[in-house]
């Protein structure tokens, strides 16, 4: 987006929302809001149903885990919903994230009465994250296994698991058992100073 | 009196309408269906938390296998993710061979998909001609990347080489004498622009061929007219995209909109339909390979008259030639940690969207600065379109689930990811 549309927008979402606004960032041409869980919902609501704003679609909604994040930051919050929006009518684009504000047991309010499409998205978050969704109601797991135990993208999840599946020739049946295989890292993770990479030291 | 209740069958996963895995659980009262329930994830692989422990560069033959229908549009959208985040710059031959071959990409999954959508439906002819289409276009594929499917050609900063002058023949063997070979080699004696070339002139008029097959087929019309209609405002709702959201008779399109790479100075029109139901789907798609047909012409064009880099000169994101590599100090060391490490992406977090041929196909992606990505979002087209089949085939026959699977056009690989 143009520089004067993310003007606008950031102005015309100061203007509605007001002080439920957490923190408003333009960075790389997009506009990211953060408000907190209880006004979730009701700022959700409005950036539907404002015409100065119409968000008319939810694009994209996603949980995630901040806990291993390299510098420290959002006051320890671990788990974050974060949504895009997009306006048809405006052509605009917006990013809400909400954290979650209990750790041990994260919950935000659902927004699939205001768009149904975050039925799955919220399912998806409830199944990868263990993040809960009030007001939805059908918070099933949705890409795991049947009776999978455990919330995988979890940080403090294990990329190789916890359970394989095999076949049993002497039970002639699929059996679950631990893993047997050491989760090894081939390149290790690594974050460098903050000018590392930029172009302009080439 | 007999009891009555409801039939709860179970659909797939191993349905070839199915589309690959899909286990749906219907509710049935007598041939209608009252609920329908997808389980999908039988195909969750976790590609994104995998992207989490994987440098940059490593998974973007991942997204290849996300929507192994449209390859080359899933890396695209990761490959911009990162550009943006590096703020580089993609060199404009690369920016107009991205373009193209996303085309391509569109005309290849609307081939399968048109042709898969007759089999589900009955119209068994139209697999065959549309397999043999996506014949030259696969082997397009191959002649850029090596690879007919999983490409891993775009890369941030660029695509991976330029365009072949010369393509593979075929070779006279024990089954095919050199005068049957002839024929076939043809097209292909000359470079991939020309081989495109001469596809795209062809092209319309096969297309023409699909329509009189289908278009006004009495049978394909019963079994598609009034079958799954979705209003605007339910589209909206549902979060549709792509073909699915101008079925439903709204103009959107990011080519158009929210233009990237080229798109802003290439020629097309955007196909809308007007009662959102399978049959507009249907001709939104047959219109779009048309359009996709159109830049593809114009892509030719502008790429034979511009020759010039297609990949960014910024050896911290793309490596040196291998020639400069082996004389330069500077460039080895580049080489080196680019190999061993990976590049580095700055902080921040960006969400890059393509108009890929099933709808937004976007890349979420946040990164702390290392040399892999912090946590990778995808958002998946098919997911959202899967996630309204129940509103979609609520009260309509047994037989039209197949109808409305194929006209959302779902592929497995993208909506377990």
């Amino acid at each position: 987006m143009s520089s004067v549309t993310l003007e606008a927008l950031s102005q015309g979402l100061q203007k509605h929302l007001g002080d439920r606004i957490k923190s408003l960032q333009i960075a790389f041409g997009e506009v990211t809001i953060e408000v907190d869980a209880a006004d979730y919902l009701a700022v959700m609501q409005t950036l539907r149903d404002e015409p100065e704003l119409s968000f008319e679609e939810l694009i994209d909604l996603c949980g995630v885990d901040y806990s291993a994040y390299a510098s420290v930051r959002r006051d320890g919050k671990r788990f974050a919903v974060v949504s895009h929006l997009i306006s048809i009518s405006r052509n605009r684009r917006l990013r809400v994230r909400c954290f979650a504000p209990d750790d041990d047991f994260p919950s935000v309010p659902s927004v699939t009465a205001v768009w149904n499409v975050a039925d799955w998205f919220e399912r998806e978050a409830f199944d990868l994250f263990g993040i809960v969704f009030p007001g939805h109601h059908d918070l099933r797991r949705i890409l795991t296994d049947y009776g999978f135990i455990g919330h995988p993208f979890r940080k403090d999840f294990p990329i190789s698991g916890y359970v394989e599946m095999r076949y049993d020739p002497e039970q002639q049946r699929v059996i679950y058992q631990p893993v047997t295989i050491e989760p090894r890292e081939i390149t290790p993770r690594i974050v460098r100073e903050a000018t590392y990479g930029k172009a302009e030291n080439a | 009196m007999p009891e009555l209740r409801n039939f709860t069958l179970n659909f797939g996963p191993q349905h070839p309408a199915a589309h690959g895995v899909l286990r749906m659980v219907l509710e049935l009262d007598g041939e209608v269906v009252m609920r329908a329930d997808p389980h999908i994830g039988l195909l969750h692989r976790a590609t994104e938390k995998l992207a989490e422990t994987k440098t940059w560069i490593q998974s973007v033959p991942y997204m290849d296998r996300l929507d192994y229908m449209s390859m080359m549009c899933n890396e695209h959208a990761y490959c911009m993710a990162i550009e943006r985040l590096l703020q580089i710059e993609v060199p404009l031959r690369a920016q107009y061979i991205r373009v193209m071959f996303d085309e391509i990409t569109r005309i290849l999954n609307h081939l399968l998909w048109v042709g898969c959508h007759g089999l589900d439906v009955g119209a068994m002819t139209m697999v065959l001609y549309a397999f043999r289409e996506r014949e030259d276009l696969v082997d397009a594929y191959e002649a850029v990347s090596g690879a007919r499917m999983h490409a891993a050609y775009y890369r941030p900063g660029g695509v991976y080489r330029d365009l072949p002058d010369r393509l593979a023949q075929y070779k006279e063997s024990k089954w095919k004498s050199a005068a049957q070979i002839k024929p076939f080699n043809e097209a292909r004696s000359g470079s991939l622009l020309d081989f495109l070339d001469d596809f795209a002139s062809r092209f319309p008029k096969l297309l023409d061929e699909y329509e009189t097959l289908l278009t006004d087929n009495r049978i394909w019309k019963q079994r598609l007219v009034d079958v799954g209609i979705v209003s605007p405002e339910r589209a909206l709702q549902r979060g549709f995209t792509g073909p699915m959201l101008r079925g439903s008779g709204i103009a959107w399109d990011l080519r158009k909109k929210q233009p990237y790479e080229v798109y802003d100075r290439l020629d097309f029109d955007i196909p809308v339909g007007k009662t959102g139901d399978s049959y507009d789907r249907y001709l939104v798609r047959m219109e779009e390979m048309r359009q996709s047909n159109r830049i593809l012409k114009q892509c030719i064009d502008w790429l034979r008259r511009n020759p010039g880099p297609v990949m960014s000169d910024n050896h911290k994101v793309s490596p040196p030639s291998r020639e400069a590599m082996k004389s330069n100090m500077e460039e080895l060391i580049h080489h080196f940690k680019l190999c061993t490490e990976g590049m580095h992406v700055p902080e921040g977090e960006v969400y890059s969207a393509v108009e890929h041929p099933k709808g937004e196909f976007g890349i979420y992606v946040i990164s702390d600065g290392a040399n892999k990505p912090y946590r990778l979002k995808i958002r998946p087209p098919g997911y959202v379109h899967l996630s309204a089949m129940d509103e979609m085939v609520c009260g309509h026959m047994l037989a039209d689930v197949v109808t409305i699977i194929g006209s959302q056009d779902v592929v497995f690989g993208e909506i377990d990811r």
